[in-house]
């Protein structure tokens, strides 16, 4: 019996020394976490700025995700051989949450508390952020560019410190059911989207132009069941001449071959999310499938032999990229690293955590997007539209304007500006 | 009634898979009473080896032997390199030891060949032929189901027929017995891991074209063969096959008339159903314990 | 244990029901002198170890403050699986579905008084509470049904019920938010700590303060009645009915005291994280707490400490590891979030290899080589195994107390069988 009591004790004794010792051993204990002195900003110093990021580098989800980040981090050696920004040299540490939400609950603790970065950059996907967006927002760090086309992003009286980027869900939906109003007026219109935020929210937006009424058969799928046979099967039993793809790349692919197996003809209309042409064209085995596709950007086409911006990115892409294959995921990634550094720039020489959104809400940022952003005080979205392309000769190729519009009952408009110029050596203009 | 007979033909495809993959369980069950956690790694390893080849040669044909060896080979490397050395008497231990080699092959085949998806040959059209109105099966449905056939018939033509198989059914209900006759136990339990290896690579050769190749390809697979397996009785390799069909049948249904979202709904509602009904199976030989 | 086996070796059954039955009947009483002292041994052991966090806590940063409650609310489920897995015999791989059940329900509680503008302290307890509740209901239905199953098909359906989560939260999605989860609002630190006091520091205190309890509870229900009952039914269930003890009782009630403690801790996640969402209680997780309960020691309290601690800390060091490193672009596309993988998965197989009994055996092996080689120097009373003998010698035994026999059992029991000693 005082055999048990012993161990016990011992036992417990030896849990708090090993838990003081490694916390000795390894960065400051303070009484907690009561923010003595915080006049150094985390995460900057005189001659670094540190920003961090979950991405799902392994697992289901990581093919095609996982070039994001080192893409943008290639942007940022470029900028950092160009001698930084303000003198500073730009550290980006990415985590990998394999998609999981609690273990990006723990990295993002992990980066903010111990890492101590200045921001949280392009934090992927819509389940994995949003268990961190309250924590992010209570600590007061900046949480930008988040890689989602969710609205949750958008709420800057709940999540001030919160921004967006890519275009929402419903805003393409928006785009893509105007554009079928006034072209396939009359025809059977169908949806096959993912089963979670990102399909329900583009239906939303495409029902918003189209009425409840307009979508004949609306199929969902779940990424973790790749038989979409009998979703086909039903579109085509159901005479769609017209579906919409809220799909992730793979999904598109499946769509795609499914649907030439079943010899489904149909306009298929694809999501930006999945429509990046070198991607989609290498998970499937007959090319041709692609042709005649329509999809949609706020970017300039990958495909663009003659847009500056696609001449700046392949060149940081070979470069300090390591020469990966050129596709999306890759000008998605640089595109953010360059807003980024457009921000960090706009915050002042001596930015500090509040000053980088205040920067971002004065807005006026302009770039690679074909179409503006929005970002005010009241308006944390992001890109505000999209215009349509088609896949034609494997190249995919801008049509008619972009549209701009919002999440809500507003009208689809057309936008008539440009892209912004190629600042010289592709490295924004300090403000 | 196109839709019905387009999902049945679907389901039973899918479901032909599972049930080589859970024969592949059932295998290594009754050898060795381990769940085989990793088998579904195991088969990815042979399908990126299939891949390699099949790139290189240009031929599919070459990759799929390739793969067929490459598995038997795998299973030998890792009865003998890793499982042998788990304590007998911690049988969770040995699931905490296949969890560990999956993490570790999916890592390694990550590295070798990054995480991305790529598209996987294969060697006949999976384009339906149609009788009048309804698509029946394809030639890769048809050769799904010849290849597992032969698997099927091959293990039990095995198991009963040669000595070989006898030693094996031997060493799994008897152990010292058969020691003590002069079967080498240990050699046995090798074979029963590289036959359940090659096995699981043929069955990741059928589905994967399905789909894509990657790292984490086969993971829901070994979920729902397990399942099958489960539902079937893991002792009996007529349960795997029957269990594997019914269950991807089921799948195809719920997903056709209810939607992808529940399928794993409907699935564990047969589950619930069988277990209910007979604790150890469908084919099971055991007594329930009586509650 | 197959039916061949018994046919094989009939006389190590025999065996094994035997020595089922004499524990059986050797056994502390309910309500004697010897429980108290249990309680009291335990409630000191408690008060102990929550003094020592209680001071670390105060004096690590937030991050370790957050990765302590991680591990203590990890603790209440590991700790209640390793009594269900290890004592009892019944391997679930369904604990990260109830976990979520606790969850959602703290999360769904404390939303709507969140909505109601009630956001008391005591809201965070009557979520909890309400969590284990639930949670064992879930446990009664799950136990019920799982009561005639055995070993791999119970593993079958609990994996079945881990997987249909994210299908359930999506289809109910209008209750359950589908994908994103339901946010949960527990109240911040309450403002007499003062006024920078850390959230993570709190949510350790409200995760510690759950461990202890849970641990506690165990510790007591292990050493008592229904701790033999459950190693008894999982030695032999013959032998344990023969010996009067109710099988399918006793199953249902291991699974659904589990469960509780899964609820219990799936509910402390929620309020750590802030969170509950479907993806966070996937199979994944449901694997991480298989893998807690063999390397920190199967069926030991002690080993469900050192499990959680793994769990957590083992992902965070081989990522410590690879941060550590520089590369070039080209080997970092390659090898991040591969290699810490890699690392995870080697250290999985090395360890389950060499230390079957998990970190506790190992600690165990330890401390009895210590002692033996501190024994040869003092001279010692003869020993049993770690088994307590079931009587003390019937010679006068009332002064050998100190013998490690079953505290207050009277030393003249004539009913104690005396001629066959522990094995």
């Amino acid at each position: 019996m005082a055999r048990h009591t012993r161990r016990g004790i011992v036992l417990v004794a030896t849990i708090g020394l090993v838990t003081a010792l490694s916390a000795c051993t390894s960065g400051n204990s303070g009484s907690g976490g009561g923010n003595n002195a915080a006049a150094a900003v985390p995460g900057i110093t005189a001659t670094t700025v540190t920003v961090g990021s979950h991405q799902p580098l392994t697992g289901p989800a990581a093919p095609g995700y996982s070039k994001i980040s080192p893409a943008t981090n290639a942007y940022f050696q470029w900028v950092n051989a160009h001698g930084g920004v303000n003198g500073r040299k730009i550290i980006y540490k990415v985590m990998d949450d394999t998609y999981n939400p609690a273990t990006t609950v723990t990295v993002v603790h992990q980066l903010v508390q111990q890492d101590k970065v200045f921001a949280i950059l392009n934090g992927l996907g819509t389940p994995t952020h949003t268990n961190v967006i309250q924590f992010l927002n209570d600590n007061k760090v900046p949480d930008l560019f988040v890689a989602s086309g969710s609205t949750t992003w958008n709420q800057p009286q709940k999540y001030p410190w919160t921004f967006g980027y890519q275009t929402d869900y419903t805003v393409e939906g928006k785009v893509l059911g105007s554009y079928i109003k006034q072209n396939y007026a009359g025809q059977k219109v169908c949806f096959f989207g993912q089963g979670d935020d990102f399909g329900a929210d583009e239906l939303a937006g495409v029902k918003l132009e189209l009425g409840d009424s307009g979508i004949t058969s609306a199929q969902t799928y779940v990424v973790t069941n790749q038989n979409v046979g009998p979703q086909i099967g039903a579109l085509k039993a159901a005479g769609c001449q017209v579906t919409v793809a809220a799909t992730i790349p793979g999904f598109t692919a499946l769509a795609l071959g499914t649907a030439a197996q079943l010899k489904f003809q149909t306009q298929w209309m694809v999501s930006s999310v999945g429509a990046d042409y070198n991607t989609v064209n290498g998970l499937l085995k007959v090319p041709p499938l692609l042709e005649g596709v329509i999809t949609c950007g706020y970017l300039p086409s990958t495909s663009s032999d003659t847009d500056p911006w696609i001449t700046l990115f392949k060149q940081i892409n070979q470069q300090y990229n390591n020469n990966a294959p050129w596709d999306g995921n890759v000008e998605y990634g640089m595109s953010v690293g360059y807003l980024f550094v457009q921000a960090l720039q706009a915050a002042g020489k001596n930015p500090t955590r509040e000053s980088i959104v205040q920067a971002i809400e004065k807005g006026g940022f302009t770039g690679p997007g074909i179409v503006p952003l929005a970002f005010s005080s009241t308006n944390h979205s992001g890109y505000t539209g999209v215009q349509l392309a088609k896949i034609t000769n494997g190249q995919t190729v801008a049509f008619g304007s972009a549209y701009t519009t919002d999440d809500g009952s507003g009208p689809v408009v057309a936008y008539n500006g440009t892209e912004g110029a190629v600042p010289p050596n592709g490295i924004p203009a300090s403000g | 009634m196109e839709r019905f007979v387009f999902l049945t033909v679907d389901g039973l495809a899918h479901g032909a898979i599972y049930a080589a993959f859970a024969l592949a369980l059932v295998l290594i069950w009754r050898g060795t009473r381990v769940v085989n956690f990793a088998q579904g790694a195991m088969a990815v390893v042979s399908a990126y080896i299939a891949y390699s080849v099949a790139s290189a040669s240009g031929s599919y044909w070459l990759g799929a032997i390739a793969a067929i060896v490459s598995g038997l080979a795998l299973g030998v490397l890792v009865e003998r390199g890793v499982m042998r050395f788990v304590a007998h008497t911690a049988p969770l231990s040995a699931i905490v030891v296949a969890l560990g080699v999956s993490l570790l092959i999916a890592a390694v085949v990550g590295i070798l060949y990054g995480v991305d998806q790529r598209p996987f040959p294969v060697p006949f059209s999976r384009t339906p032929y149609t009788i009048g109105s309804y698509a029946v099966f394809s030639p890769f449905t048809l050769f799904t189901f010849g290849v597992v056939a032969v698997v099927v018939i091959g293990i039990a033509l095995l198991f009963t027929r040669t000595s070989v198989g006898l030693r094996m059914r031997a060493s799994a209900f008897a152990p010292e017995t058969a020691r003590l006759l002069g079967v080498n136990v240990s050699r046995v339990l090798t074979v029963g891991w590289a036959l359940a290896a090659g096995v699981g690579a043929v069955a990741s050769l059928l589905i994967i074209p399905t789909a894509f190749l990657q790292p984490n390809a086969m993971d829901l697979v070994f979920v729902t063969a397990f399942t099958a397996a489960v539902i079937g009785g893991l002792d009996s390799p007529v349960g795997a096959v029957v269990g594997g069909l019914v269950v991807g049948l089921l799948l195809s249904y719920v997903s056709g008339y209810l939607g992808s979202n529940v399928t794993s709904i409907g699935v564990l509602v047969l589950l619930v159903a069988v277990l209910l009904l007979r604790p150890g199976g469908l084919f099971t030989m055991r007594q329930a314990r009586r509650v | 244990m197959t039916g061949s086996d018994a046919a094989v070796a009939p006389s190590a059954e025999r065996r094994k029901a035997g020595g089922v039955l004499r524990r059986l009947a050797g056994s502390p009483m309910v309500g004697s002198p010897a429980r108290g002292r249990t309680l009291a041994r335990h409630l000191a052991i408690a008060v102990v170890a929550l003094a020592i966090m209680w001071y670390l806590t105060d004096h690590v940063e937030a991050f370790y403050d957050f990765q302590i409650a991680t591990i203590a609310a990890y603790l209440c489920v590991v700790a209640g699986l390793t009594v269900l897995t290890g004592l009892n015999g019944q391997v679930s791989l369904g604990h990260s579905a109830l976990m979520a059940v606790g969850a959602y329900t703290v999360g769904l509680l404390l939303s709507k008084l969140n909505d109601h503008n009630v956001r008391a302290q005591w809201t965070v307890l009557l979520a909890l509470a309400l969590g284990v509740l639930t949670t064992s209901v879930a446990g009664v239905v799950i136990g019920l049904a799982a009561a005639r199953l055995r070993g791999p098909y119970l593993a079958g359906l609990t994996l079945a019920i881990v997987v249909v989560v994210p299908s359930i939260a999506t289809q109910f999605g209008s209750l359950f938010h589908g994908d994103q989860g339901v946010p949960v609002p527990a109240p911040p630190a309450p403002t007499s700590l003062g006024q920078f006091f850390p959230q993570e520091e709190w949510d350790a205190w409200i995760a510690l303060a759950a461990a202890g309890i849970t641990l506690f509870f165990l510790a007591n229900l292990v050493h008592g009645r229904v701790g033999r009952n459950l190693r008894a039914v999982r030695d032999h269930e013959a032998a344990a009915q023969l010996a009067g003890i109710n099988v399918a009782r006793t199953q249902v009630t291991a699974f659904v005291v589990s469960a509780a403690c899964a609820g219990l801790g799936g509910g402390v996640i929620a309020v750590i994280n802030q969170s509950a969402s479907p993806d966070s209680f996937a199979l994944t997780l449901s694997l991480y707490l298989l893998l807690a309960i063999v390397l920190g020691g199967l069926g030991s309290l002690y080993g469900a400490i050192w499990g959680s601690v793994a769990i957590v800390w083992l992902p965070y060091l081989t990522n410590k590891v690879m941060n550590g490193l520089t590369l070039s672009a080209a080997e970092a596309a390659k090898l991040r979030g591969n290699v810490p993988l890699a690392i995870f998965g080697l250290a999985l197989v090395i360890i389950a290899i060499a230390a079957p009994g998990g970190i506790q055996g190992l600690l165990r092996r330890a401390g009895r080589w210590a002692r033996a080689r501190f024994a040869s120097r003092v001279p010692q009373p003869p020993s049993s195994t770690g088994r307590r003998p079931e009587t003390s010698p019937p010679q006068g035994g009332a002064t050998h107390r100190q013998a490690a026999g079953p505290e207050g059992l009277p030393p003249t029991t004539p009913s104690a069988p005396t001629s066959e000693v522990t094995t």
